[in-house]
Protein backbone atom coordinates (compact mmCIF):
# COMPACT_ATOMS: atom_id res chain seq x y z
CA UNK A 1 0.00 0.00 0.00
CA UNK A 2 2.69 2.44 1.14
CA UNK A 3 4.83 1.74 -1.88
CA UNK A 4 2.36 3.02 -4.06
CA UNK A 5 3.05 6.29 -2.92
CA UNK A 6 6.64 6.09 -3.85
CA UNK A 7 8.18 8.49 -6.31
CA UNK A 8 10.92 6.47 -8.39
CA UNK A 9 13.63 8.09 -9.80
CA UNK A 10 17.29 7.84 -11.19
CA UNK A 11 19.46 10.16 -9.37
CA UNK A 12 23.47 11.26 -10.33
CA UNK A 13 25.45 12.91 -7.23
CA UNK A 14 27.74 13.74 -9.31
CA UNK A 15 31.69 13.36 -7.77
CA UNK A 16 31.30 16.52 -4.85
CA UNK A 17 29.06 14.38 -2.96
CA UNK A 18 30.92 12.18 -1.99
CA UNK A 19 33.52 14.03 -0.31
CA UNK A 20 33.43 18.15 0.03
CA UNK A 21 29.52 18.45 -0.24
CA UNK A 22 29.18 14.82 1.49
CA UNK A 23 26.87 16.61 4.06
CA UNK A 24 24.82 17.82 1.01
CA UNK A 25 24.36 13.89 -0.26
CA UNK A 26 23.93 12.72 3.45
CA UNK A 27 20.76 15.12 3.20
CA UNK A 28 19.54 14.75 -0.14
CA UNK A 29 19.32 10.94 0.88
CA UNK A 30 17.68 11.58 4.14
CA UNK A 31 15.44 13.93 2.93
CA UNK A 32 14.03 11.57 -0.33
CA UNK A 33 13.78 9.02 2.16
CA UNK A 34 11.45 10.91 4.21
CA UNK A 35 9.88 12.67 1.14
CA UNK A 36 8.96 9.18 -0.15
CA UNK A 37 10.72 9.30 -3.11
CA UNK A 38 13.66 6.00 -4.09
CA UNK A 39 16.79 7.47 -5.46
CA UNK A 40 18.10 5.00 -7.76
CA UNK A 41 22.06 6.11 -7.92
CA UNK A 42 22.69 5.68 -11.81
CA UNK A 43 25.29 2.67 -12.18
CA UNK A 44 28.57 3.21 -12.43
CA UNK A 45 27.79 6.72 -13.32
CA UNK A 46 31.74 8.91 -14.46
CA UNK A 47 31.92 12.90 -13.91
CA UNK A 48 30.46 15.19 -16.12
CA UNK A 49 34.10 16.83 -16.57
CA UNK A 50 32.60 19.89 -15.20
CA UNK A 51 34.37 23.24 -16.39
CA UNK A 52 37.56 21.71 -17.00
CA UNK A 53 35.56 19.84 -19.70
CA UNK A 54 33.88 22.52 -21.48
CA UNK A 55 37.14 24.83 -21.43
CA UNK A 56 39.33 22.52 -23.14
CA UNK A 57 37.68 20.04 -24.62
CA UNK A 58 33.94 20.29 -26.22
CA UNK A 59 33.89 16.87 -27.32
CA UNK A 60 35.14 15.27 -24.98
CA UNK A 61 32.65 17.79 -22.48
CA UNK A 62 29.57 16.23 -24.54
CA UNK A 63 30.84 12.56 -24.60
CA UNK A 64 31.17 11.91 -20.94
CA UNK A 65 27.52 13.45 -20.29
CA UNK A 66 26.42 11.16 -22.99
CA UNK A 67 27.62 7.80 -21.18
CA UNK A 68 25.72 8.76 -18.31
CA UNK A 69 22.88 9.81 -20.34
CA UNK A 70 22.72 6.46 -21.80
CA UNK A 71 22.49 4.64 -18.86
CA UNK A 72 19.94 6.70 -17.61
CA UNK A 73 17.68 6.31 -20.49
CA UNK A 74 18.18 2.95 -20.09
CA UNK A 75 17.06 2.62 -16.29
CA UNK A 76 13.81 4.93 -17.61
CA UNK A 77 13.59 7.14 -14.69
CA UNK A 78 13.91 10.91 -14.65
CA UNK A 79 17.52 11.67 -13.54
CA UNK A 80 17.35 14.08 -10.74
CA UNK A 81 20.64 15.92 -10.11
CA UNK A 82 21.88 17.59 -6.54
CA UNK A 83 25.03 19.70 -8.00
CA UNK A 84 24.58 22.42 -10.00
CA UNK A 85 26.96 22.16 -12.46
CA UNK A 86 26.56 18.41 -13.40
CA UNK A 87 23.02 19.81 -13.82
CA UNK A 88 24.04 21.69 -16.79
CA UNK A 89 26.41 19.79 -18.27
CA UNK A 90 24.18 16.67 -19.01
CA UNK A 91 21.16 19.38 -19.60
CA UNK A 92 24.02 21.18 -22.32
CA UNK A 93 24.96 17.51 -23.79
CA UNK A 94 21.07 16.55 -23.57
CA UNK A 95 20.86 19.41 -26.04
CA UNK A 96 23.41 19.41 -28.47
CA UNK A 97 22.57 15.07 -28.66
CA UNK A 98 18.77 15.81 -29.70
CA UNK A 99 19.59 18.78 -31.87
CA UNK A 100 23.26 19.52 -32.89
CA UNK A 101 25.23 17.33 -35.25
CA UNK A 102 26.36 15.43 -32.18
CA UNK A 103 23.26 13.26 -32.92
CA UNK A 104 24.95 11.77 -35.89
CA UNK A 105 28.69 12.49 -34.62
CA UNK A 106 27.85 10.37 -31.16
CA UNK A 107 25.70 7.85 -32.29
CA UNK A 108 24.29 6.17 -29.08
CA UNK A 109 20.41 6.47 -29.85
CA UNK A 110 19.55 8.97 -27.32
CA UNK A 111 15.81 9.82 -27.15
CA UNK A 112 15.21 12.24 -24.88
CA UNK A 113 12.38 9.95 -23.42
CA UNK A 114 14.14 11.05 -19.94
CA UNK A 115 13.71 14.21 -18.05
CA UNK A 116 16.49 16.07 -15.75
CA UNK A 117 15.83 17.80 -13.14
CA UNK A 118 17.34 19.70 -11.18
CA UNK A 119 17.02 18.30 -7.14
CA UNK A 120 15.06 21.49 -5.80
CA UNK A 121 13.11 21.82 -8.70
CA UNK A 122 12.20 17.92 -8.61
CA UNK A 123 11.18 18.23 -4.78
CA UNK A 124 9.11 21.17 -5.61
CA UNK A 125 7.71 20.36 -8.36
CA UNK A 126 6.97 16.72 -8.74
CA UNK A 127 7.34 15.77 -5.29
CA UNK A 128 5.38 18.91 -4.68
CA UNK A 129 4.55 21.86 -1.54
CA UNK A 130 1.50 19.49 0.02
CA UNK A 131 4.07 16.80 0.53
CA UNK A 132 6.93 18.91 2.21
CA UNK A 133 4.15 20.94 4.07
CA UNK A 134 3.30 17.10 5.78
CA UNK A 135 6.50 16.06 6.66
CA UNK A 136 7.65 19.47 8.77
CA UNK A 137 7.58 18.57 12.64
CA UNK A 138 9.77 21.95 14.14
CA UNK A 139 9.36 24.97 11.59
CA UNK A 140 12.49 27.44 11.42
CA UNK A 141 11.05 30.71 12.27
CA UNK A 142 14.30 32.21 13.49
CA UNK A 143 16.10 31.65 10.11
CA UNK A 144 16.56 34.51 8.00
CA UNK A 145 17.85 33.37 4.96
CA UNK A 146 19.21 34.28 1.63
CA UNK A 147 18.56 32.00 -0.88
CA UNK A 148 21.71 31.72 -3.26
CA UNK A 149 20.96 29.43 -6.40
CA UNK A 150 24.07 30.57 -8.13
CA UNK A 151 25.09 30.44 -11.86
CA UNK A 152 24.27 26.71 -13.36
CA UNK A 153 21.06 25.33 -11.57
CA UNK A 154 19.24 28.07 -13.93
CA UNK A 155 21.37 29.86 -16.77
CA UNK A 156 21.42 29.60 -19.42
CA UNK A 157 17.96 28.87 -19.37
CA UNK A 158 17.33 27.49 -22.77
CA UNK A 159 19.42 25.04 -21.85
CA UNK A 160 18.28 24.56 -18.07
CA UNK A 161 14.79 25.41 -19.14
CA UNK A 162 14.66 27.99 -16.11
CA UNK A 163 11.46 29.97 -16.04
CA UNK A 164 13.20 33.22 -14.26
CA UNK A 165 16.69 32.73 -14.93
CA UNK A 166 16.95 36.40 -12.80
CA UNK A 167 14.63 36.02 -10.04
CA UNK A 168 14.81 32.31 -9.21
CA UNK A 169 12.08 31.35 -6.71
CA UNK A 170 12.23 27.35 -6.38
CA UNK A 171 14.45 27.22 -2.87
CA UNK A 172 12.42 30.41 -1.42
CA UNK A 173 9.10 28.65 -1.66
CA UNK A 174 10.72 25.55 0.19
CA UNK A 175 12.06 27.60 2.77
CA UNK A 176 8.76 29.54 3.43
CA UNK A 177 7.28 26.26 3.66
CA UNK A 178 9.68 24.89 6.07
CA UNK A 179 8.52 28.12 8.18
CA UNK A 180 11.67 29.86 7.50
CA UNK A 181 11.58 34.38 7.64
CA UNK A 182 13.22 34.20 3.86
CA UNK A 183 14.60 37.66 3.50
CA UNK A 184 15.12 39.54 -0.72
CA UNK A 185 18.46 40.09 -1.74
CA UNK A 186 19.69 40.85 -5.40
CA UNK A 187 22.37 38.87 -5.27
CA UNK A 188 20.44 35.52 -6.05
CA UNK A 189 22.13 34.03 -9.04
CA UNK A 190 25.73 35.93 -8.63
CA UNK A 191 28.49 34.00 -9.54
CA UNK A 192 30.92 32.48 -6.67
CA UNK A 193 33.48 32.18 -8.59
CA UNK A 194 33.27 28.32 -8.77
CA UNK A 195 36.01 26.18 -9.71
CA UNK A 196 38.81 29.01 -9.69
CA UNK A 197 38.62 28.86 -6.41
CA UNK A 198 41.88 26.46 -6.68
CA UNK A 199 44.21 28.33 -9.18
CA UNK A 200 43.13 31.93 -8.31
CA UNK A 201 41.31 32.25 -4.88
CA UNK A 202 42.12 35.89 -5.11
CA UNK A 203 39.19 36.24 -7.29
CA UNK A 204 36.45 34.08 -5.63
CA UNK A 205 36.92 35.43 -2.23
CA UNK A 206 36.53 38.84 -3.80
CA UNK A 207 33.33 37.26 -5.48
CA UNK A 208 32.29 35.55 -1.74
CA UNK A 209 33.06 38.82 0.07
CA UNK A 210 30.65 40.87 -1.67
CA UNK A 211 27.77 37.83 -1.42
CA UNK A 212 28.43 37.74 2.21
CA UNK A 213 28.22 41.23 2.66
CA UNK A 214 25.14 41.85 0.64
CA UNK A 215 23.37 39.02 2.58
CA UNK A 216 23.79 40.53 5.71
CA UNK A 217 22.92 43.96 4.40
CA UNK A 218 19.35 42.35 3.12
CA UNK A 219 19.26 41.24 7.20
CA UNK A 220 19.58 37.54 6.41
CA UNK A 221 21.28 35.54 9.25
CA UNK A 222 22.35 32.20 7.05
CA UNK A 223 22.64 31.72 3.47
CA UNK A 224 21.01 28.85 1.61
CA UNK A 225 22.82 26.92 -1.56
CA UNK A 226 21.63 24.00 -3.77
CA UNK A 227 25.32 23.48 -5.26
CA UNK A 228 28.25 22.13 -3.43
CA UNK A 229 30.90 23.86 -5.15
CA UNK A 230 28.84 27.71 -4.01
CA UNK A 231 28.62 26.03 -0.69
CA UNK A 232 31.89 24.97 -0.08
CA UNK A 233 33.14 28.40 -1.49
CA UNK A 234 30.71 30.30 0.48
CA UNK A 235 31.58 28.03 3.60
CA UNK A 236 35.60 27.42 3.30
CA UNK A 237 36.69 31.08 2.60
CA UNK A 238 35.20 32.66 5.00
CA UNK A 239 37.98 32.38 7.58
CA UNK A 240 40.19 33.63 5.25
CA UNK A 241 38.17 36.71 4.06
CA UNK A 242 37.60 37.09 7.85
CA UNK A 243 41.75 37.54 8.02
CA UNK A 244 41.94 39.81 5.15
CA UNK A 245 39.22 42.14 5.93
CA UNK A 246 39.57 42.32 9.49
CA UNK A 247 35.75 41.74 10.16
CA UNK A 248 34.35 38.38 11.14
CA UNK A 249 31.24 38.06 8.75
CA UNK A 250 30.87 34.29 10.06
CA UNK A 251 27.57 33.48 8.59
CA UNK A 252 26.34 29.60 8.37
CA UNK A 253 26.10 28.53 4.86
CA UNK A 254 23.17 25.65 4.50
CA UNK A 255 22.29 23.03 2.06
CA UNK A 256 18.23 23.90 1.66
CA UNK A 257 18.43 19.54 1.96
CA UNK A 258 19.97 19.74 5.41
CA UNK A 259 17.00 22.57 6.58
CA UNK A 260 14.44 20.10 5.40
CA UNK A 261 16.06 17.33 7.00
CA UNK A 262 16.12 19.47 9.94
CA UNK A 263 12.56 20.71 9.84
CA UNK A 264 11.16 17.37 9.46
CA UNK A 265 13.15 16.04 12.35
CA UNK A 266 15.75 13.89 11.07
CA UNK A 267 17.82 11.74 13.09
CA UNK A 268 20.88 12.05 10.80
CA UNK A 269 21.00 15.83 10.75
CA UNK A 270 23.61 15.74 13.54
CA UNK A 271 26.07 14.64 11.41
CA UNK A 272 25.78 17.69 8.46
CA UNK A 273 26.08 20.10 11.10
CA UNK A 274 29.83 18.90 12.09
CA UNK A 275 30.93 19.06 8.67
CA UNK A 276 30.50 22.65 8.15
CA UNK A 277 33.55 24.87 8.03
CA UNK A 278 31.76 27.94 9.57
CA UNK A 279 30.39 25.67 12.23
CA UNK A 280 26.18 26.30 12.51
CA UNK A 281 25.67 24.79 15.68
CA UNK A 282 26.13 27.34 18.09
CA UNK A 283 23.85 29.82 15.83
CA UNK A 284 21.15 26.81 15.79
CA UNK A 285 21.35 26.16 19.04
CA UNK A 286 20.86 30.05 19.44
CA UNK A 287 17.43 29.83 17.71
CA UNK A 288 16.37 26.64 19.80
CA UNK A 289 16.40 24.56 16.26
CA UNK A 290 19.42 21.64 17.90
CA UNK B 1 42.30 48.84 -22.28
CA UNK B 2 45.38 51.20 -22.87
CA UNK B 3 44.96 51.82 -18.74
CA UNK B 4 45.69 48.40 -18.20
CA UNK B 5 47.93 47.08 -21.27
CA UNK B 6 51.34 49.47 -22.62
CA UNK B 7 50.34 49.09 -26.05
CA UNK B 8 53.76 48.27 -27.79
CA UNK B 9 54.65 48.85 -31.53
CA UNK B 10 54.07 44.98 -31.61
CA UNK B 11 50.58 45.39 -30.56
CA UNK B 12 50.36 47.98 -33.37
CA UNK B 13 51.58 46.17 -36.04
CA UNK B 14 48.97 43.15 -35.64
CA UNK B 15 46.23 45.37 -34.92
CA UNK B 16 47.38 46.74 -38.97
CA UNK B 17 47.51 43.40 -40.16
CA UNK B 18 44.71 41.07 -38.33
CA UNK B 19 43.65 37.69 -39.28
CA UNK B 20 40.99 37.88 -41.20
CA UNK B 21 39.79 34.62 -41.36
CA UNK B 22 39.80 34.46 -37.35
CA UNK B 23 36.77 35.43 -37.12
CA UNK B 24 35.00 33.03 -39.29
CA UNK B 25 36.64 30.04 -37.82
CA UNK B 26 35.58 31.45 -34.44
CA UNK B 27 32.07 31.47 -35.81
CA UNK B 28 32.00 28.29 -37.30
CA UNK B 29 33.87 26.45 -34.24
CA UNK B 30 31.55 27.82 -31.83
CA UNK B 31 28.70 27.67 -33.67
CA UNK B 32 27.57 30.78 -32.20
CA UNK B 33 27.09 34.36 -34.65
CA UNK B 34 29.95 36.83 -32.81
CA UNK B 35 29.56 39.13 -36.04
CA UNK B 36 25.70 39.93 -34.89
CA UNK B 37 27.62 41.83 -31.94
CA UNK B 38 26.43 45.32 -31.76
CA UNK B 39 28.48 46.47 -28.92
CA UNK B 40 25.95 47.26 -26.42
CA UNK B 41 27.78 46.55 -23.50
CA UNK B 42 25.58 44.25 -21.48
CA UNK B 43 28.02 41.43 -21.50
CA UNK B 44 30.68 43.30 -19.92
CA UNK B 45 27.81 45.53 -17.17
CA UNK B 46 26.64 41.86 -15.83
CA UNK B 47 30.35 40.09 -15.94
CA UNK B 48 31.40 39.06 -12.60
CA UNK B 49 35.41 39.02 -13.06
CA UNK B 50 36.05 41.89 -15.56
CA UNK B 51 37.99 43.13 -12.49
CA UNK B 52 40.87 40.15 -13.12
CA UNK B 53 40.19 41.04 -16.83
CA UNK B 54 42.42 42.35 -19.44
CA UNK B 55 40.21 42.94 -22.02
CA UNK B 56 36.72 43.65 -21.48
CA UNK B 57 34.10 40.40 -22.44
CA UNK B 58 33.28 43.31 -25.30
CA UNK B 59 36.27 43.88 -26.36
CA UNK B 60 37.02 40.30 -27.22
CA UNK B 61 34.37 39.94 -29.21
CA UNK B 62 35.32 43.38 -30.82
CA UNK B 63 38.63 41.25 -31.40
CA UNK B 64 37.51 38.43 -32.88
CA UNK B 65 35.15 40.43 -35.16
CA UNK B 66 38.11 42.02 -36.21
CA UNK B 67 40.46 39.03 -36.72
CA UNK B 68 42.96 40.28 -34.02
CA UNK B 69 44.05 36.34 -32.95
CA UNK B 70 47.28 37.20 -31.09
CA UNK B 71 45.62 40.03 -28.81
CA UNK B 72 42.67 37.26 -28.05
CA UNK B 73 44.07 33.98 -27.56
CA UNK B 74 47.00 35.79 -25.41
CA UNK B 75 44.92 37.54 -23.14
CA UNK B 76 43.64 36.13 -19.52
CA UNK B 77 40.20 37.24 -20.15
CA UNK B 78 39.25 33.76 -21.96
CA UNK B 79 41.02 32.21 -18.84
CA UNK B 80 39.33 34.14 -16.07
CA UNK B 81 36.33 33.79 -17.27
CA UNK B 82 34.14 31.71 -14.71
CA UNK B 83 31.84 30.39 -16.83
CA UNK B 84 28.98 32.31 -15.24
CA UNK B 85 27.06 32.69 -18.57
CA UNK B 86 25.40 36.00 -16.78
CA UNK B 87 26.63 37.37 -21.07
CA UNK B 88 24.91 34.41 -23.15
CA UNK B 89 21.95 34.59 -20.42
CA UNK B 90 21.91 38.32 -21.46
CA UNK B 91 22.82 39.17 -24.69
CA UNK B 92 20.22 40.71 -27.12
CA UNK B 93 21.65 39.17 -29.84
CA UNK B 94 21.52 35.35 -28.70
CA UNK B 95 25.74 35.26 -28.81
CA UNK B 96 26.82 32.40 -26.28
CA UNK B 97 29.54 34.35 -25.20
CA UNK B 98 30.51 31.85 -22.51
CA UNK B 99 30.72 29.19 -24.86
CA UNK B 100 32.89 31.32 -27.35
CA UNK B 101 35.70 31.82 -24.58
CA UNK B 102 35.50 28.04 -24.69
CA UNK B 103 36.13 27.94 -28.16
CA UNK B 104 39.07 30.72 -27.81
CA UNK B 105 40.11 28.69 -24.60
CA UNK B 106 40.61 25.21 -26.79
CA UNK B 107 41.43 26.77 -29.93
CA UNK B 108 44.35 28.54 -27.44
CA UNK B 109 45.44 25.03 -26.49
CA UNK B 110 45.78 23.82 -30.05
CA UNK B 111 47.78 26.46 -31.49
CA UNK B 112 50.38 25.94 -28.07
CA UNK B 113 49.84 29.56 -27.18
CA UNK B 114 51.49 30.22 -23.57
CA UNK B 115 48.03 31.04 -21.64
CA UNK B 116 48.00 34.08 -19.46
CA UNK B 117 46.70 32.19 -16.73
CA UNK B 118 49.17 29.60 -16.37
CA UNK B 119 47.34 28.79 -13.54
CA UNK B 120 44.51 28.29 -14.21
CA UNK B 121 45.14 25.98 -17.23
CA UNK B 122 46.95 23.61 -15.20
CA UNK B 123 44.18 23.34 -13.15
CA UNK B 124 42.01 22.29 -16.30
CA UNK B 125 44.91 19.88 -17.30
CA UNK B 126 45.17 18.05 -13.62
CA UNK B 127 41.54 17.73 -13.36
CA UNK B 128 41.06 16.56 -16.67
CA UNK B 129 43.79 13.41 -16.07
CA UNK B 130 41.67 12.97 -12.80
CA UNK B 131 39.17 11.98 -14.65
CA UNK B 132 41.02 10.08 -17.78
CA UNK B 133 42.62 7.32 -14.77
CA UNK B 134 39.59 7.25 -12.74
CA UNK B 135 36.41 8.60 -14.48
CA UNK B 136 35.63 10.76 -11.50
CA UNK B 137 36.98 13.47 -9.17
CA UNK B 138 39.04 12.56 -6.70
CA UNK B 139 39.91 15.81 -4.95
CA UNK B 140 42.75 14.97 -2.90
CA UNK B 141 44.96 13.58 -5.52
CA UNK B 142 43.84 16.32 -7.82
CA UNK B 143 44.67 18.98 -4.92
CA UNK B 144 47.88 17.97 -4.68
CA UNK B 145 49.17 17.16 -7.97
CA UNK B 146 47.70 20.54 -9.06
CA UNK B 147 49.87 22.25 -5.84
CA UNK B 148 52.80 20.61 -6.82
CA UNK B 149 53.00 21.72 -9.94
CA UNK B 150 52.05 24.90 -9.69
CA UNK B 151 53.95 25.42 -6.50
CA UNK B 152 50.97 27.61 -5.32
CA UNK B 153 50.53 25.78 -1.53
CA UNK B 154 50.67 28.70 1.00
CA UNK B 155 49.79 28.17 4.69
CA UNK B 156 46.26 29.19 4.31
CA UNK B 157 45.30 26.17 1.66
CA UNK B 158 47.58 23.64 4.55
CA UNK B 159 44.53 24.87 7.14
CA UNK B 160 42.20 24.93 4.55
CA UNK B 161 43.16 21.46 3.37
CA UNK B 162 43.39 19.71 7.21
CA UNK B 163 40.73 21.28 8.52
CA UNK B 164 38.72 19.56 5.52
CA UNK B 165 40.32 16.61 6.27
CA UNK B 166 39.02 16.60 9.53
CA UNK B 167 35.75 17.42 8.83
CA UNK B 168 35.81 14.32 6.55
CA UNK B 169 35.36 16.48 3.82
CA UNK B 170 38.73 14.85 1.74
CA UNK B 171 37.76 10.97 0.69
CA UNK B 172 41.05 8.58 1.51
CA UNK B 173 40.10 6.15 -1.21
CA UNK B 174 39.14 6.81 -4.71
CA UNK B 175 36.07 5.69 -6.35
CA UNK B 176 36.68 4.16 -9.83
CA UNK B 177 34.39 3.89 -12.89
CA UNK B 178 34.15 0.08 -13.50
CA UNK B 179 33.74 0.02 -17.57
CA UNK B 180 37.64 1.73 -17.88
CA UNK B 181 37.17 0.45 -21.50
CA UNK B 182 34.42 2.61 -22.43
CA UNK B 183 35.84 5.74 -20.66
CA UNK B 184 39.32 4.38 -22.46
CA UNK B 185 36.90 5.12 -25.37
CA UNK B 186 35.13 8.22 -24.36
CA UNK B 187 38.82 9.42 -24.64
CA UNK B 188 40.53 8.43 -27.45
CA UNK B 189 37.23 9.54 -29.43
CA UNK B 190 37.40 12.98 -28.05
CA UNK B 191 41.22 13.22 -29.28
CA UNK B 192 40.25 11.90 -32.50
CA UNK B 193 37.64 14.87 -33.13
CA UNK B 194 39.72 17.56 -31.93
CA UNK B 195 42.75 16.41 -34.85
CA UNK B 196 40.10 16.19 -37.68
CA UNK B 197 38.74 19.66 -36.54
CA UNK B 198 42.14 21.08 -36.86
CA UNK B 199 43.02 19.68 -40.00
CA UNK B 200 39.88 21.09 -41.56
CA UNK B 201 40.24 24.52 -40.37
CA UNK B 202 44.15 24.37 -41.51
CA UNK B 203 43.06 22.68 -44.97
Amino acid sequence: MKNSKLIKVSYYPGCSLDSSGREYGESTEAVARDLEVELGELPDWNCCGATSGHATNERLDVLLSARNLWIAEKAGRDLVVPCAACFQRLKTAEKKLLEGPEKEEIPIGYQGKIRIKHLADFLWEDVGPKKIREKVRKPLPGLKPVCYYGCLTVRPPRVTGARDPEDPKVMDNILKILGAQVMNWSYKTDCCGGSLVLARPDIVRRLVGKLLENAEEAGANCVVTACPLCQANLDGQQDEIARESGKKPKLPIFYFTELMGLAFQNPDTKGWWKRHLTDPRKFLKEKGLI
Amino acid sequence: MSDTKKITANHVARAVIPDPGFGREVEEKSRTRVSSCFQCLKCTGGCPVTFAMDIMPHQAIRMVQLGMKDEVLESSTIWVCASCETCTTRCPNDIDIAHLMDTLRQTAIAEKITPAQKEILAFHRVFMMTIRFLGRLYEPGMLGALKAWTRTLNRGEIKLGWKMFKKGKLKIVPRAVGESRELRAIFAKAKQKVKGEGSKVKG
